[in-house]
């Protein structure tokens, strides 16, 4: 399957900002979220965008 | 053995020694050593061939022997499609592609070369005909001049200024000098690409470039060559370490972002500027008329 131009999933440490959509991850910490984005990037071949300093995105270019 | 052997040998020799002149192999490595360059060796001998009999089968008045020319400009498009789709079926294993502005002009290339060799052994084979071998041998050495004015087209250098600018991040935003690159989120990358990434802005020389730089084949172009030469930092699997260019809309500048192995700023600085001009994404708006009228008023 080729998805083109699409958010994979959204990583977060403020839950109030979030919902549905795309799978979300919910973080403790900076250092977790970045840990799980560095991850999420590698498995699913996107790029981790910064929205905020609590939200990240992975979107496939 | 008669009257014409002599000149289409003649006109076959010059012809083929033409293709081999433009066959080179070089940085790009393209096309690849022996097999490839068989290839198209022998595509260059067929057309010297049909160039160099063409002339014999007018003074013979086989008229509808130059019909034959028709055969073979529909077989070098042939040439022009198998290269196109050769090299658009390898760009994707490649780590920066070439993207298809550039397969467009390489492709491009093969098929007029195989022109200029049928126009070559042309040449040679009627003035041998019409005087003699000496005479020929000058008309051959003009056309090799031709061909070399034909190959060699402008290179980036001609067209823009070439500034080194080490790219910066304002938040999570990458950017070099002033122009905005894209969005990397994780500090790690963004640790890595301070580290590996040098940034260069290409200002262009007058009004008429902006628009041949601002074409995204030959953006792709200048960031392939650029990789092919210096090294790229960069594996399957990491989209977030890809170099890119950009544009200021303002000024019609490009912002170029690239993720060398080979950090050396001024080898860098000749890479970008020998990067060939693609043939289709030159734009000339000074000479529309629209243009022009303005410019008399």
């Amino acid at each position: 399957m080729n998805i083109e131009k699409a958010v994979l999933s959204v990583i977060t440490i403020n839950k109030e900002k979030i919902s549905g959509g795309a799978p979300i991850f919910i973080c403790k910490t900076k250092e977790e979220m970045d840990n799980v984005a560095a991850n999420l990037e590698a498995i699913l071949d996107g790029i981790s965008h910064a929205l905020s300093d609590e939200l990240y995105i992975i979107v496939k270019h | 053995m008669n009257e014409y052997t002599y000149p289409i040998l003649f006109g076959v020799v010059v012809g083929t020694i033409a293709r081999l002149m433009m066959l080179r192999t070089d940085y790009r490595q393209y096309p690849t050593y022996l097999h490839g360059k068989v290839i198209h060796l022998a595509l260059g001998f067929i057309a010297a061939g049909l160039g160099s009999v063409a002339v014999p089968a007018i003074m013979e008045k086989e008229f509808t022997a130059v019909t034959f020319l028709t055969i073979a400009a529909s077989q070098f498009r042939e040439v022009r499609n198998m290269e196109r789709n050769t090299l658009a079926e390898l760009d994707s294993f490649e780590l920066v592609p070439r993207g298809n502005g550039y397969i467009e002009g390489i492709a491009i290339a093969f098929e007029g070369r195989n022109y200029l060799v049928i126009f070559t052994s042309l040449v040679a084979s009627l003035c041998y005909l019409a005087w003699n071998i000496w005479i020929a041998i000058l008309a051959t050495i003009g056309c090799y001049l031709l061909i070399r004015k034909f190959m060699s087209g402008s290179t980036m250098k001609d067209l823009v200024d070439i500034d080194f600018k080490q790219p910066h991040f304002d938040g999570a935003g990458l950017y070099v000098d002033n122009i905005y690159i894209m969005n990397i989120g994780l500090p790690d990358r963004q640790k890595e690409i301070l580290k590996y990434g040098m940034g260069f802005i290409l200002t262009p020389k007058n009004f008429n470039v902006r628009s041949t730089i601002a074409n995204l084949g030959q953006r792709q172009a200048i960031l392939h060559d650029v990789s092919v030469s210096m090294g790229v930092f960069r594996d399957s699997g990491t989209p977030a370490l890809v170099p890119l260019i950009k544009r200021d809309l303002d000024d019609g500048r490009i912002g170029v972002l690239i993720l060398p192995q080979d950090k050396d700023i001024e080898k860098a600085k000749r890479v970008i500027g020998s990067v060939p001009v693609l043939e289709n994404a030159i734009r000339m708006p000074s000479e529309s008329k629209a243009n022009k009228k303005k410019g008399a008023n």
